[in-house]
C-alpha cells in the first residue's frame, strides 16, 4: 500500500466531548475500498460516537473526515446519504408500521406529480433485492418480519440511497449464529461491488472471522490496527480492555438443595397478544445458577416478566419455595425472597430524578425501619443509604446524588446492593451486565456467584453466550417461546449452544 | 462528578443558592407577564403605573383590601394544591372545577337543609359533606384512567361541563331557593350554624387552606404514600417493580387532589358567598393550574401563587375604578405568567440561570392509551 | 394484513369493511325509514347534524395531523376561541367576510406555531403547551371583547343549483354555507396527503420513529412544526365557523369544549380523517338530537341533562375506544436530537 493512497474513507484527529466525558480522543481512522475494517472495542470505548460522526448525527469538536481524498463537512444524516455513506444502527431505524417498500424509500421518494409512487418503491425493492441476492417482500409490514429479515431491509435503505461505505453498528447483537453466517456472506457479496464496510462489534471471534483489517479503540482512543493474521483473541482482548482479562469467572462446582423457584406450563401474551412464552416449564435449585439462553426476542422478557410479577401469563403456575405466587403481584414476591435485576435498569430499576437514597428502599420503603406506619424514618432511609453505598462501592458524590447522574456501572451497583441487601432466596438477573465496562461486569458477575454460594437460587438471562457459558451450571435454551433444552453447563460448547438457539436438534454423542 | 465532599457552609452557600435559582423562574416569569401587562394596558391608552398602584392598594391597602386578598387567595390555594397534588403522581386535574363546583353546591345544602345542629357540628359536617362531594367526583376520572385508559385530561375537563349542567340542575330545581322574590338560579341561604366566620381581616377558611397545604406537603414528602405517589409520577414502570400498586395509587391521588377541591368549594360557600349561586367560582379550575406551576408544583410553593393571583382579583375592581382598566387585563397577565412559568427556558434564558441537577421537569402522562 | 392482494379474499374483505357496511346500511335505513314518517324533523335534523359535525372534524383534523407527527394538540380549544374572536372583530371592522374568515384562520395558525414552538422548540410538557393556549385564549378574549358588537354579515348557505332540490340529501348537502363545505372538502384533501403523498409518508414516520426518520435526512422539527401550523390554521377555521357561519357574532367562551370534544372524536375515528368524519357526525347528530328534544318538547327531561349528552358521549367514546385503536408511536414525546 503506498503512502498516498486514496481511502474511501479517512478521518483525522477527531475530538468529541460529552459533559464529563472524553469520547472520541483524537481518532485517526481510515477505510480502504471494497475491504472490511472492524471497529472493535467495549461498550463505551467511542465506536458509536465516532460512526455517528461519520453519518452526521453528532458534529466533531475538532477534526477532519475525507471522502475519496477529498475533505468534506458532514452536518446530518442528509450530507452522509449524498456523500454514499450508509448506516445500519444497532437499534433498527425502521417504522414498524409500515411496509419494506415504504420504508425502502422513505426520505427519498419516488412520485408521480404530487402523489408518492409506491409502485416503483416496490419495484426498486424488487431490483436491489435481485441485485444484491437479499430477499424481502416489498409488502410485508416490517413489525411482522423476523430481526435478520429486518437487517436486510436496513441494508437494502443504504443501498437504494447508492451507498458505497456502509457503516454496520454491532449487527450481530440479534442475530443467531446461523444468520451471522448469512449476514457474513452478504457482507463478502457486498464488497464484492465495491462497497467499503465498517464494522463495530465487541466480539472477538467474529472480527477474526470477517474483518481484513482491525482498528481496536478503547476509552475514546485508538489503540492500534492490525489484521486478523497477526492477532489472536487474546491479543485483541488485550488492546480492548488494556490489561490481561480473566475471561473466566472464578466460582467452585454448585451444590444444589431444595427447589427454590418452579415454572410449570407457562404461557404469556406479549403486547401484541401474541404468545411470546408457549408453554415453559423448570426449576431452579437453591445453591445453583440456571442460565437462560437465547436470541433476543424469543420470549425471554415475557417470561421474567412473568416470574417476577409485572406482566400476567394466560396459563401456568409459578411458584416459590413450593407456594403458588400470584401474577401481577411483585410485593408478593418480594417479601417471599425474590430480589430483581431488571432487563432494563433505567425503565424498571430505578428512578432516576430519585437520589441514591430513595431508590435505596424502592421495594422496602413501607416496612420498618423505613418507616412507621405512614410516616417514613428519614434517618433509616438515610443511614441505609451511606452503609450500602459503601459496602457495593458505588462511585457517588454523595447519597442525595440523583441517580440519572451515575454511570451506568455505578446505577448498576445500586440496583445490586438493594436487591442483595434483603434476605434472597431467589435472585432473578435479567441481562445484567448489559451496557457496563469490564470492571462493572466483573464486579457483578462476582456478587451473583457470591449469592449462589450463600445458598440463592440464581435465575440468569442473558443474550451473551459467554456470560451464560461462565455463569451457569445449568443452561435452558429459549426459542420461540418454549425451552427447546436444558443442559448442564460443561457438556456443551458455544456451536452446540447456538445450534440449539436456532433451533437445531442436537446429535446424540 | 465531584470527587471530595463538599465542606458545611458550601453545602449551606449550595443550597441557598440552589433554592434562588429554583424561586427565580417564577419570579422572572411573573416580572415578564407584568411588563407585557403594562404594554397592553399602555396600548390600549391607560396607564400602567396608575393602573398597578391602584391594584396594590385595593389588594393590600387596607383592612377591607386585605380581608377580599385573602378571601380570593382561599379558594386558589385549594384549587392550586389540587392540581399540584396530582401533578405529583404525574396527573393533570383540570377537572377542580367540577370538584369544586360539586363541593360547594353539596355544602351548600347540608348548610341550608340540615337544621338544628350546633356551630361546632354543622360547620365541620357541611365541610366534610363539600370535600367527599369532591372527592367522589374525582373518583371517577381515576378509575377512567386505571381501567379504561381514558386520559384525565378530557375526562375531567367534560366532567367540568356535567358538573355545570348537574349544579344549574340543582340550583334551578330541588334545591332552588324558593323565597319571594328569587328568579336566579341559586340555592337558599346556609344556616348561620354553617357558617365560616372572618375575624377582622383574616377568614378562618384562609387558615384551613394553609392547613391543608401543611397537610398536602406531610403526605408528600413524609409518608409512605406520597412516596408511592411520586414513584408513579416519576416512573410508573418502577413502581410497579417495586410492589406498588399503581391503579390504586392513580385512583387515591385523583380521590385527595379532588378532595382539596372541594373542599375549597365548601369552604367559598360557607365562608364568603353563603349560598350557591352559579357563576361564583367560574375559572377557578383553570387558576388552579397557573397557581400549581407558578408553586413549582410545591404544597408551600401554592401559597405565594395563590396569593398573588388573589391580590389581583381583589384588586381588580379599584384598578377598574382609578385607572379605568378593564379587570380582565388580570386574566391575560395570569395567562402570561403561566406561559413563561412553562416555558422557563425563555426566563433562564434571559435571567442567565441553569437547570439544578436532577431537577424534575414536568412531564404529564404522555400520549392517550396509557394503562 | 393490508397488501393489495388480500382484497382478492373475501374473508378478509369483510373482516375489514364488513362493520362499516353493515353500520351503512342500518344507517341509511333508519334514515329512511323516519324520513317516510316525518320528512322535516328529519330534514332538519340531518341537516343540522352535518353543521354540528364542522368544528369537530375540523378540530378533529387539527388533532390528528399534529400527533400524526407526534404532538399532542390539547389547545384546540383555545385556538378555535380565539379564532372565533379575531374572525369575529375583523368582520365588525372591516365588514368584509372572507378577510374575517381568514383572519381567523391566521390567528389559529399563529397559535399553532406558538404551540410548536413550545412542544418542539421549548419541549415543554405538550399537554402544559396546549393547556396555556386555551388560559392564554380565554383571557385574551375576556379582555379584549367588548358587549354590544354586532357582525357584519354571516355566512349563509350557497345552494348548488339542481343538486340543492333533490329531496331529502339537497337540503342536507348541497345547501350549506361556504366553510360547512369547505371542511367536507378538507376532509378528503387530509387524507390524501396524509396517505399518498411524500409529506404524508414523512408525517407518519415522524410520528412513529423520528429517529428512524432523522437518520434518513428529514428534518423531524420541521415537519412536526409544519403539521402543528397547519392543524392551527384548522382550528382556526373551525373557530371563524363558529361565531360567523353557526352563530353570527362571538360570546365569551362560544366554544363550549368543542376542542377537547374534537380529540374524543380523533380517538373514536383512529386518527384517520374519514373515521374522524364519521365520528363527527356521531357527535352532530347527539348535538342535534338534543336541540330536537329541547325544543320539539315531547320527553321531560330537564334540559341541563340534554346539554349533558356531547360530554358525556365523549367520555364513553374515550373509555371505550381508547387502547382499541393504536395512537402513532411517538406521540407526546418531544424528540431530542443526538450530541
Amino acid at each position: 500500500m503506498s503512502e498516498n493512497e486514496v481511502y474511501a474513507l479517512e478521518v483525522r484527529n477527531i475530538v468529541k466531548r460529552f459533559p464529563g466525558v472524553l469520547a472520541n480522543d483524537h481518532v485517526n481512522f481510515n477505510l480502504r475500498k471494497g475491504e472490511i475494517h472492524a471497529l472493535l472495542g467495549e461498550n463505551g470505548a467511542g465506536k458509536t460516537t465516532l460512526m455517528n460522526i461519520i453519518y452526521g448525527l453528532y458534529t466533531p469538536d475538532e477534526g477532519e473526515i475525507y471522502v475519496d481524498g477529498k475533505k468534506v463537512e458532514i452536518q446530518s444524516p442528509h450530507d452522509a446519504i449524498r456523500l454514499g455513506i450508509g448506516m445500519v444502527h444497532q437499534h433498527f431505524m425502521l417504522v414498524p408500521v409500515f411496509t419494506v417498500a415504504e420504508n425502502l424509500v422513505l426520505g427519498a421518494e419516488p412520485t408521480k406529480g404530487w402523489q408518492l409512487d409506491l409502485k416503483a418503491a416496490r419495484e426498486a425493492v424488487r431490483r436491489l433485492s435481485e441485485h444484491y441476492g437479499l430477499e424481502v417482500d416489498p409488502d410485508a409490514v416490517v413489525e411482522d418480519l423476523p430481526v435478520g429479515v429486518q437487517q436486510r431491509v436496513e441494508i437494502l435503505k443504504a443501498l437504494y440511497r447508492e451507498a458505497k461505505i456502509l457503516v454496520l453498528d454491532e449487527p450481530t447483537a440479534v442475530l443467531t449464529p446461523q444468520e451471522v453466517e448469512e449476514l457474513f456472506v452478504i457482507m463478502r457479496e457486498l464488497t464484492k461491488r465495491g462497497v467499503s464496510i465498517i464494522f463495530i462489534t465487541h466480539k472477538l471471534k467474529e472480527v477474526l472471522a470477517i474483518a481484513d483489517r482491525i482498528t481496536v479503540m478503547r476509552r475514546g482512543r485508538v489503540v492500534g490496527t492490525t489484521t486478523p493474521a497477526e492477532a489472536t483473541e487474546e491479543s485483541l482482548a488485550r488492546m480492548m480492555v488494556g490489561r490481561e482479562v480473566v475471561l473466566q469467572v472464578p466460582k467452585g462446582p454448585a451444590k444444589p438443595g431444595d427447589v427454590v423457584l418452579e415454572v410449570r406450563d407457562l404461557k404469556v401474551e406479549d403486547e401484541r397478544g401474541l404468545m411470546a412464552v408457549n408453554g415453559v416449564s423448570f426449576e431452579v435449585r437453591e445453591g445453583e445458577i440456571l442460565g437462560i439462553a437465547g436470541v433476543q426476542g424469543n420470549g425471554q422478557t415475557e417470561l421474567v416478566e412473568a416470574i417476577t410479577g409485572l406482566r400476567s401469563a394466560r396459563e401456568g403456575k409459578v411458584l416459590l419455595g413450593g407456594v403458588e405466587a400470584p401474577f401481577r403481584r411483585p410485593r408478593f414476591l418480594i417479601e417471599h425472597g425474590m430480589a430483581h435485576i431488571p432487563e432494563d435498569r433505567q425503565k424498571h430499576g430505578l428512578v432516576l430524578s430519585y437520589s441514591i437514597a430513595d431508590n435505596l428502599v424502592l421495594c422496602t420503603y413501607y416496612k420498618p425501619p423505613f418507616a412507621h406506619g405512614l410516616q417514613r424514618n428519614q434517618q433509616a432511609i438515610l443511614e441505609n443509604a451511606r452503609r450500602l453505598v459503601k459496602e457495593y462501592d458505588v462511585r457517588t458524590p454523595s447519597i442525595f446524588t440523583p441517580a440519572s447522574a451515575l454511570s451506568g456501572g455505578n446505577q448498576q451497583k445500586v440496583i445490586v446492593a438493594r436487591e442483595f441487601s434483603r434476605p434472597v432466596r431467589l435472585l432473578v438477573a435479567n441481562q445484567p451486565t448489559r451496557g457496563l465496562d469490564v470492571g462493572s461486569i466483573e464486579y457483578i458477575h462476582k456478587r451473583v456467584v457470591e449469592m449462589r454460594d450463600h445458598g440463592a437460587a440464581v435465575l440468569l438471562v442473558s443474550a451473551e453466550l459467554d456470560e451464560i457459558m461462565s455463569l451457569s451450571d445449568r443452561i435452558a435454551v429459549m426459542y420461540r417461546g418454549k425451552i427447546v433444552a436444558i443442559v448442564n453447563a460443561g457438556e456443551v460448547d458455544k456451536s452446540q449452544l447456538g445450534l440449539l438457539m436456532a433451533g437445531g436438534q442436537l446429535q446424540p454423542a | 462528578m465531584g470527587d471530595h465532599e463538599q465542606s458545611m457552609t458550601s453545602t449551606v452557600w449550595e443550597a441557598t443558592r440552589r433554592y434562588l435559582r429554583s424561586v427565580a423562574v417564577p419570579l422572572g416569569a411573573v416580572l415578564l407577564a407584568l411588563i407585557i401587562g403594562a404594554a397592553i394596558i399602555w396600548i390600549s391608552g391607560a396607564s400602567p403605573w396608575l393602573a398597578y398602584k391602584a391594584l396594590a392598594k385595593g389588594a393590600f391597602g387596607s383592612a377591607e383590601g386585605w380581608r377580599r386578598t385573602l378571601e380570593k387567595t382561599t379558594p386558589l390555594i385549594f384549587s392550586g394544591l389540587a392540581v399540584a397534588f396530582a401533578f405529583k403522581a404525574g396527573l393533570f386535574n383540570i377537572g377542580a372545577q367540577g370538584q369544586l363546583l360539586l363541593g360547594a353546591i353539596t355544602a351548600a345544602w347540608v348548610g341550608f337543609a340540615v337544621h338544628g345542629l350546633p356551630w361546632a357540628i354543622h360547620a365541620p359536617l357541611a365541610l366534610v359533606a363539600g370535600l367527599i362531594a369532591g372527592g367522589l367526583y374525582g373518583y371517577i376520572p381515576g378509575a377512567l384512567k386505571t381501567y379504561t385508559g381514558a386520559h384525565e385530561v378530557i375526562t375531567t375537563i367534560m366532567l367540568n361541563y356535567i358538573a355545570m349542567g348537574l349544579t344549574d340542575y340543582l340550583a334551578n330545581g330541588p334545591w332552588k331557593d324558593t323565597s319571594e322574590g328569587n328568579i336566579v338560579a341559586r340555592t337558599p341561604e346556609i344556616l348561620p350554624s354553617a357558617h365560616l366566620p372572618t375575624w377582622g381581616w383574616l377568614p378562618l377558611g384562609f387558615l384551613l387552606a394553609l392547613a391543608v397545604a401543611v397537610f398536602a406537603w406531610w403526605v408528600l414528602e413524609r409518608t409512605t404514600i406520597g412516596f408511592e405517589i411520586r414513584t408513579v409520577g416519576r416512573n410508573p414502570h418502577a413502581a410497579r417493580y417495586g410492589g406498588m400498586k399503581v391503579a390504586r395509587t392513580i385512583i387515591l391521588t385523583m380521590v385527595i387532589s379532588a378532595m382539596f377541591a372541594g373542599m375549597g368549594g365548601a369552604v367559598e360557600t360557607q365562608g364568603v358567598i353563603g349560598r350557591y349561586q352559579p357563576g361564583f367560582n367560574a375559572n377557578l379550575g383553570f387558576d388552579g393550574i397557573t397557581v400549581a406551576l407558578l408553586g413549582k408544583t410545591d404544597p408551600f410553593g401554592v401559597i405565594p401563587a395563590a396569593l398573588l393571583l388573589g391580590a389581583m382579583r381583589a384588586g381588580s375592581s379599584q384598578m377598574q375604578f382609578d385607572a379605568h382598566v378593564a379587570k380582565e387585563i388580570t386574566d391575560v397577565i395570569q395567562a402570561l405568567m403561566l406561559f413563561f412559568v412553562a416555558a422557563d427556558m425563555i426566563v433562564r434564558w434571559l435571567l442567565r440561570v441553569k437547570a439544578a441537577e436532577g431537577e424534575e421537569k414536568i412531564t404529564l402522562s404522555t400520549g392517550w392509551g396509557s394503562h | 394484513m393490508s397488501t393489495p392482494a388480500s382484497y382478492a379474499n373475501p374473508k378478509l374483505f369483510w373482516k375489514r369493511w364488513g362493520g362499516l357496511i353493515v353500520t351503512t346500511v342500518l344507517i341509511l335505513a333508519a334514515i329512511a325509514y323516519y324520513y317516510a314518517r316525518e320528512p322535516h324533523v328529519t330534514e332538519a335534523v340531518l341537516a343540522s347534524t352535518l353543521r354540528q359535525s364542522v368544528p369537530l372534524v375540523l378540530g378533529a383534523l387539527c388533532g390528528l395531523i399534529g400527533e400524526r407527527s407526534a404532538v399532542i394538540n390539547i389547545g384546540i380549544e383555545g385556538q378555535m376561541l380565539l379564532a372565533a374572536f379575531i374572525a369575529f372583530m375583523v368582520n365588525v371592522w372591516t365588514g368584509n367576510l372572507l378577510v374575517a374568515v381568514l383572519a381567523g384562520v391566521f390567528i389559529g395558525a399563529v397559535l399553532g406555531l406558538l404551540l410548536a414552538f413550545m412542544s418542539v422548540t421549548l419541549k415543554i410538557d405538550q399537554i402544559i403547551g396546549g393547556t396555556v393556549i386555551n388560559i392564554l385564549a380565554i383571557g385574551l378574549t375576556g379582555y379584549f371583547y367588548q358587549v354590544g358588537l354586532s357582525a357584519k354579515g354571516k355566512l349563509n348557505p350557497i345552494p348548488l343549483g339542481p343538486l340543492a332540490k333533490i329531496p331529502l340529501i339537497g337540503p342536507v348537502l348541497f345547501d350549506n354555507p361556504p366553510i360547512t363545505y369547505a371542511a367536507i372538502i378538507l376532509v378528503f384533501v387530509v387524507h390524501y396527503v396524509l396517505f399518498y403523498t411524500p409529506w404524508g409518508l414523512r408525517t407518519r414516520a415522524v410520528g412513529e420513529h423520528p429517529r428512524a426518520a432523522d437518520t434518513l435526512g428529514i428534518n423531524v422539527y420541521l415537519v412536526r412544526y409544519v403539521n402543528v401550523t397547519i392543524g392551527g390554521a384548522l382550528a382556526g377555521l373551525a373557530g371563524a365557523y363558529l361565531s360567523l357561519e353557526a352563530v353570527g357574532s362571538f360570546d365569551r367562551l362560544m366554544t363550549n369544549g368543542r376542542g377537547f370534544v374534537a380529540l374524543a372524536v380523533m380517538i373514536f375515528g383512529k386518527w384517520t380523517p374519514l373515521g374522524s368524519f364519521g365520528a363527527a357526525l356521531l357527535f352532530g347528530f347527539a348535538t342535534a338530537l338534543q336541540t330536537q328534544l329541547q325544543f320539539g318538547g315531547k320527553i321531560n327531561i330537564p334540559p341541563q341533562f340534554i346539554g349533558m349528552l356531547p360530554y358525556l358521549l365523549t367520555i364513553i367514546v374515550l373509555a371505550g375506544f381508547v387502547g382499541k385503536a393504536r395512537p402513532p408511536a411517538a406521540d407526546g414525546i418531544p424528540y431530542e436530537k443526538e450530541g
